[in-house]
């Protein structure tokens, strides 16, 4: 049973958010904020382990906010949002993507760096 | 030698306070050039003082002479006489220049401080006295340099006038040409109107332009004598000789033999010998003046002594003219030299010497021995010279320390002291009993500050180069040109720091006697990697060649509308 779970972790080392948004006023929020993309200055990206990552970062996550409850935390790297691509779109298009009116649940692939660290370390032990 | 101890004490008596005239009197008080016998007193007295009076009295002649009409090519003549005599008395090729000037009194009594300490010193480890101790070599040497100068100034004069008579002979010749045979045959001749009087005009003018050239050319006072022939010089000199000469023997030939009856052919040919004269005054100038102009070596002068170095850039130029060149530069831009900056305190080099010496008593066979023996000796050498930095440090870090508070208080002093003075306005209404001239002003507020001067001076061991008088006078000259506040500046940027030598009283610090020292004869151009040495008695300036590098400079056009720009952002939304 370890090994199955650690095979799991080991083929994919992405976790799947369920995020419900949180209706506020006139808004949907999701209660994080994100930076990056390919019109952006990948360097001055703290999260980023790859300096040319033009991908996009979580960077903040509201306290007690859909995301925090959600599991997504900081520094996240955002791949898909509903099945669309999120690793090479622009600033711009990635907001439009998660701040869609009629979408009331986003389902997000992230990738962490910490996961990705504790997979290696179980690999190499 | 109760002589000489004795004069040793009146100089000895000259550094402990400002400088005071009867050690000028005293100076004043050597003859000057006409003594007859210079060295029959001094050749028992080994010091430095003697060696001055003899270079004062050998300076004295060259400066006479200096002041004969310098023509245009009279230096070669003065100069081969000069380096005929001479080869004979030097071995190796160190040759001597004199700047005109005043005679020289180096450093005499700085030097007073050592000399007192180390007279009568009979350890072999450092005495000041053998530095300056003249051998009897030295004193041979200025013997002959004594008659080599009264053959130079003899061979000098002859040369200018040789050079005097050509010159007058090249001018003179066209005239000549034109007015012998109005002279011996005018009866003959044809008549030439219009052409004629052209030529007589242009002929004129062309002579007075010749004039003026070689008088802004050549008419100059001479600024050094040069130990060897100026070649360029004596190059012009044979080419108007030769053209001159070789002019007459046409002339001679074919019109005075012949008794030419064309006028005018005679005047156009004494107009061409104008035309030629022109032209090598013009090849002159592009010899003499024009190819040394354009930067082609970089000279480093590094003085020996101290250190203080300069780089020039100068251009074809032979190595005794580059040796000028360097020695006019000198004396505006490094500071003067002064001796008693040189030496480490009196602490740090006593405890430095008095170390122990190891002999080894006849043990010739072991060579191990020793070796190890004396790396034991370096050793323990260095480790007691650890020491010796300390003491030089903390030596230094005090007089620096002791010389930043007396500059504060002869600052503080002069201003103070300034404030006493107001220049006269119109308005003032003052009794005539109360108003003063500069001279009078200075002296009534130089009392005030005339102590703080005199320890900043001595703390500093500039008071050799200030005396009394001379501060006096420069106050004076302060007072007359300026009256603001900030004068104290400007009277004090003088003795703050230690100016070029030029700044110092020209009669006592301005040397005229250099030696050229140089392993390629110094009338050869200067070329990459050439050394010449320019020596005093006390510290030379080591002259080192480079040449500029050729510089490749290839273009890159920029297209100004190639300059655009883009903004690098990171932001941050939140969703």
């Amino acid at each position: 049973p370890v090994i199955t779970i650690l095979s799991y972790f080991i083929s994919s080392f992405q976790q799947r958010i369920e995020i419900h948004k949180l209706r506020q006023g006139d808004n949907l929020i999701l209660g994080f904020s994100i930076g990056g993309g390919i019109d952006q200055d990948p360097t001055q990206n703290p999260f980023s382990e790859d300096k040319t990552d033009k991908g996009i970062y979580v960077t903040r996550v509201t306290e007690g906010g859909p995301a925090e409850v959600a599991g997504l935390q900081i520094g996240d790297k955002i791949m898909q949002v509903n099945g669309w691509d999120m690793t090479m779109v622009t600033h711009d298009q990635a907001r439009k993507r998660l701040t869609k009116r009629n979408e009331e649940v986003v389902r997000l692939l992230v990738t962490r760096q910490s996961l990705q660290k504790a997979v290696q370390q179980s690999m190499m032990s | 030698k109760i002589e000489t101890l004795k004069v040793t004490v009146d100089f000895l008596k000259v550094p402990l306070g400002l400088k005071k005239p009867p050690l000028k009197e005293a100076l004043a008080a050597v003859p000057g050039p006409g003594r007859s016998k210079p060295l029959g007193l001094e050749r028992h007295k080994p010091r430095r003082s003697d060696n001055m009076d003899n270079e004062s009295q050998y300076s004295g002649y060259s400066y006479k002479s200096g002041h004969s009409r310098s023509s245009r090519k009279h230096r070669d003549r003065r100069d081969r006489h000069r380096s005929k005599s001479r080869d004979g008395s030097r071995g190796d090729k160190s040759v001597t220049i004199q700047a005109p000037g005043e005679p020289l009194l180096d450093n005499e009594s700085t030097r007073g401080d050592e000399r007192d300490d180390n007279w009568g010193e009979t350890t072999t480890v450092v005495t000041g006295t053998s530095e300056h101790s003249i051998s009897h070599d030295d004193i041979t040497r200025i013997t002959k340099d004594m008659e080599d100068s009264a053959h130079l100034d003899c061979s000098r004069h002859l040369g200018v006038a040789l050079a005097g008579a050509l010159a007058l002979l090249a001018f003179l010749t066209p005239v000549a040409f034109m007015l012998l045979p109005q002279l011996l045959w005018r009866e003959e001749l044809e008549p030439c109107g219009t052409p004629c009087e052209g030529l007589f005009i242009s002929v004129a003018f062309k002579l007075l332009i010749l004039l003026l050239g070689s008088w802004a050319l050549f008419f100059r006072r001479p600024k050094a004598f040069f130990p060897r022939v100026f070649v360029f010089r004596a190059l012009l000199m044979v080419l108007v000789f030769l053209l001159v000469v070789s002019y007459w023997l046409f002339y001679g030939v074919r019109i005075l033999d012949s008794r030419d009856r064309n006028y005018q052919g005679v005047v156009q040919y004494a107009v061409s010998l104008v035309d030629a004269l022109l032209f090598v005054h013009y090849l002159a100038v592009v010899l003499l003046e024009l190819r040394q102009l354009q930067p082609q070596f970089t000279l480093k002068a590094v003085r020996s002594a101290d250190g203080a170095s300069r780089f020039y850039n100068v251009g074809h130029l032979s190595i005794q003219r580059a040796a000028v060149w360097i020695l006019e530069n000198y004396y505006h831009d490094f500071p003067v030299y002064n001796p008693a900056l040189l030496n480490l305190p009196k602490s740090v080099l006593s405890k430095k010497m008095s170390g122990f010496k190891v002999y080894s008593l006849g043990e010739e066979n072991s060579t191990n021995n020793s070796t190890g023996q004396s790396r034991a000796v370096i050793a323990a050498a260095a480790r007691r010279r650890d020491n010796s930095h300390n003491e030089y440090y903390y030596e230094e870090a005090e007089h620096e320390r002791r010389v930043r508070k007396r500059r504060a208080r002869l600052v503080v002093a002069v201003e103070e002291a300034f404030t006493h003075i107001k220049r006269l306005q119109e308005e003032d209404q003052k009794n005539p009993r109360e108003i003063m001239d500069p001279r009078e002003a200075a002296q009534a507020i130089f009392a005030s500050m005339a102590r703080a001067m005199q320890k900043y001076l001595r703390t500093t061991k500039q008071q050799p180069y200030h005396t009394m008088e001379s501060i006096l006078q420069h106050l004076e000259f302060c007072i007359t040109h300026d009256m603001t506040p900030k004068v104290p500046g400007a009277f004090l940027e003088r003795y703050l720091t230690a100016g070029p030598t030029i700044q110092y009283h020209k009669d006592r610090w301005l040397a005229k006697q250099w030696t050229l020292v140089s392993e390629e004869p110094v009338t050869n151009g200067l070329k990459d990697g050439v050394v010449f040495v320019l020596k005093r008695q006390d510290f030379s300036l080591v002259v080192s060649t480079k040449k500029i590098p050729f510089f490749k400079l290839s273009e890159e056009f920029v297209d100004p509308k190639s300059h655009k720009f883009i903004m690098r952002l990171q932001s941050e939304t939140s969703v």
